[in-house]
């Protein structure tokens, strides 16, 4: 079997610790993120079981869904929340594993603390019981999903059943446009191939576009590759990937890091390696964009309007389109950037990354706007030691001048586990990953953009084209 | 885990395509550390109004289906998370079986993580199953999984399913995975033997 692989076969080969004859694999696990929400029933099975973590070195805990993002020196105020996290911690102690608390500055989201801790390296297979796992694959790393069972599964034997994934190569070539961000890029993947267009799939992003990108850039393309139905995507790991891991605490040091990036080095996808499906896209033809309603794929650009479920032939899916423009509260016609919004959330492991946050600010900066009136903004940076490396950098004092709140970091409003949600009807610029019914919040209506555009977004009161705002 | 072998009873129909994790159990249920009793948060904004009240149109509100024991569904079942909460729910509710064109990947193997047989059906099968759910005076459907068979109220010729033999096997009898798995202890030390010498620095102490 010496043809030409690509990425993903010499990830999975390498990994593969028996093959059954309906050829699902015992897949080698190398590395496996812990979070509060999806563990304690985990950790229950195995105490029932009498069973032990294998590999506690091979495992990182962190609470990030439920933790507040303001003052944190009382601890969680509601119950259900500090119920989770404080049985997070019990059963770290119990189990000998690693845990960042919410008072550790390196405490953050579990997708943005891996990768900067070097915890996330090329050519490891790296679960989490969370689908934006998905984020650790721009370091060319198999990094997907997985339940709870799979999570004690994982935590007992430092392995899971998987059935081999389909590959499916996403090429992006050209040059984005101004004001294009890879969150465009990734929106625009999903609008094109749809919620369900990935799915059995490994998705793996190449082109010079994906190239070009930033590790952060890279890590908002992969981590919205759950919204495309793909449970993994990968980046080929290249210069900017070493730079990115070199020195990071848990990076490998001297000579097994030279060791480490000669292997690094032979990941790339094989010329002629064959993809069981591939599309393309061209960089020209991505806009900024926002989505209109209640799926990710429900993508439009910023210059267009909210689509009229009456042009669409399918009846299944204009059922869908109505309902989601009910729910939205948007009639068909309406131009994009006539809509009004009442909060801008910008976080999420999606875009809350140092470059997420200075992209944001320098839009700040360029246009010395304040946030409008009636408007509530937020950022909520991804870990601690990004909210230290933005305020080192001054971001913070931007962002509170404007009228941004400045939070502590953790999911946040993502998701509403914690305080920060919605009320029924209000409507969101935000930069997370999901808008479905409810997600920010019981009749919360989100629109997912990028961080420029919730800047935008925030400075005019409407959903905005940043670049018609940085252009007046 | 329990078995699962012949399951007769009530179907409900619920012809939604995408209904994703966060339809199936909302983030607020996300907070408990126990895997039981999120079946009263299950469908929560489908099948209660706004003021807490039951809705009386929802399907699993309706007679006989607040019995249901299988689930007809659109598209792309399960999409959105990877919470297994999603599963919990819809078991401690009563439902232990699924029919759907197709279902999202990590739901689909959620589900026989938990006892919950997902069938996967053409789309003309399972709208011709959903409109017998609908219509059928008693909608009690048995899912045999020793003979992979639908039989269905109608009398009418039983639809077969595919599934994955090991599925099979392990629901047939209630195999916990790990179980299974660490029958094979040796391969996996054998692998991490090998690993230690070809990538040490996965492997560096100290970190
Ligand atoms: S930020 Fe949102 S998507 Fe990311 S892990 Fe947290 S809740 Fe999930």
């Amino acid at each position: 079997m010496s043809g030409p692989k690509t990425l993903f076969e010499k990830i999975w080969d390498s990994h593969v610790v028996e093959e059954r004859d309906d050829g699902t694999c015992l897949l080698y696990i190398d590395r496996h993120l812990v979070h509060e929400v999806t563990s304690p029933q985990a950790f229950e099975g195995l105490r029932q079981s009498g069973r032990r973590v294998r590999r506690p070195e091979a495992t990182l805990a962190v609470p990030d869904h439920n933790v507040p993002t303001t003052d944190r020196s009382r601890g969680i105020a509601e119950e259900t929340s500090r119920i989770q996290v404080e049985t997070l911690a019990r059963n770290c102690e119990e189990f000998g594993i690693e845990l960042f608390d919410m008072t550790d500055p390196r405490q953050g989201i579990v997708h943005v603390i891996g990768p900067e801790q070097g915890f996330t390296l090329p050519g490891t297979v790296i679960v989490c019981g969370d689908s934006h796992t998905s984020t650790h694959g721009a370091f060319g790393a198999l990094a997907f999903g997985i339940g709870t069972s799979e999570v004690e599964h994982v935590l007992a034997t430092q392995t899971l059943l998987q059935k081999r994934p389909k590959t499916m190569r996403i090429l992006v070539e050209g040059e984005l446009g101004f004001g294009v961000t890879a969150k465009d890029v990734i929106l625009a993947i999903i609008g094109t191939i749809g919620t369900a267009g990935g799915t059995g799939h490994v998705i793996e992003y190449a082109g010079s576009v994906i190239r070009g990108l930033s590790m952060e850039g890279r890590m908002t393309v992969c981590n919205m590759s759950i919204e495309a139905g793909a449970r993994a995507g990968l980046v080929a790991p290249d210069e900017k990937t070493f730079a990115y891991l070199r020195g990071r605490p848990r990076a490998p040091k001297g000579a097994l890091w030279e060791q480490a990036v000669a292997y690094w080095r032979s990941l790339p996808s094989d010329p002629g390696a064959r993809y069981d499906r591939e599309v393309r896209l061209d960089a020209a033809d991505i806009e900024p964009v926002v989505t209109w309603g209640t799926s990710p794929e429900d993508v439009v650009p910023i210059t267009g309007r909210v689509p009229d479920p009456r042009a669409e032939p399918d009846e299944r899916r204009r059922a869908k389109m109505e309902r989601a423009l009910a729910y939205m509260g948007l009639e068909p016609g309406t131009p994009m950037e006539e809509i009004r919004i009442d909060k801008v959330f910008l976080g999420s492991c999606t875009n809350a990354r140092i470059e997420d946050l200075r992209l944001a600010a320098d839009i700040l900066k360029r246009t010395g706007g304040k946030v409008a009136e009636g408007v509530q903004a937020m950022v909520v940076p991804g870990s601690g030691l990004v909210k230290l490396q933005a305020e080192e950098e001054g971001l913070d004092r931007i962002f509170k001048d404007a009228g941004f709140e400045w939070r502590e970091p953790g999911c946040s409003m993502c998701l509403g586990m914690n305080p920060d949600r919605l009320k029924p009807g209000e409507r969101c610029a935000s930069t997370s990953n999901r808008n479905f019914e409810g997600r920010q919040g019981k009749g919360g209506r989100t629109h997912l953009l990028s961080p420029p555009m919730a800047v935008a977004a925030a400075l005019t009161g409407r959903l905005t084209d940043v670049r018609r705002l940085l252009a007046s | 885990m329990q078995p699962f072998t012949t399951l007769t009873g009530i179907a409900a129909p619920l012809p939604l395509v995408n209904v994703d994790t966060d339809q199936i159990i909302p983030a607020k249920w996300l907070k408990t550390i126990r895997r039981t009793g999120l079946g009263a948060g299950l469908f929560e904004s489908l099948r209660f109004r706004e003021d807490g009240s039951e809705n009386p149109d929802f399907v699993l509100n309706r007679e006989p289906y607040r019995r249901a024991k299988i689930l007809i569904v659109g598209e792309n079942f399960g999409c959105g998370s990877s919470r297994e909460h999603a599963p919990w729910a819809l078991l401690d509710f009563g439902i232990r079986c699924i029919i759907a064109p197709s279902f999202a990947d990590i739901f689909h193997n959620n589900c026989f993580k938990n006892g919950i047989l997902p069938i996967v059906l053409p789309r003309e099968q399972v709208e011709l199953l959903m409109k017998e759910a609908e219509n059928a005076a008693e909608p009690v459907f048995t899912v045999d999984l020793e003979s992979q068979l639908i039989h269905r109220p109608s009398g009418n010729e039983p639809i077969a399913f595919e599934i994955e033999p090991f599925r099979r096997h392990c629901l047939l009898n209630g195999l916990d995975d790990i179980g299974l798995t660490l029958e094979k202890l040796a391969a996996i030390e054998a692998f991490e033997q090998r690993q230690r010498l070809t990538m040490p620095w996965l492997w560096a102490q100290g970190r």
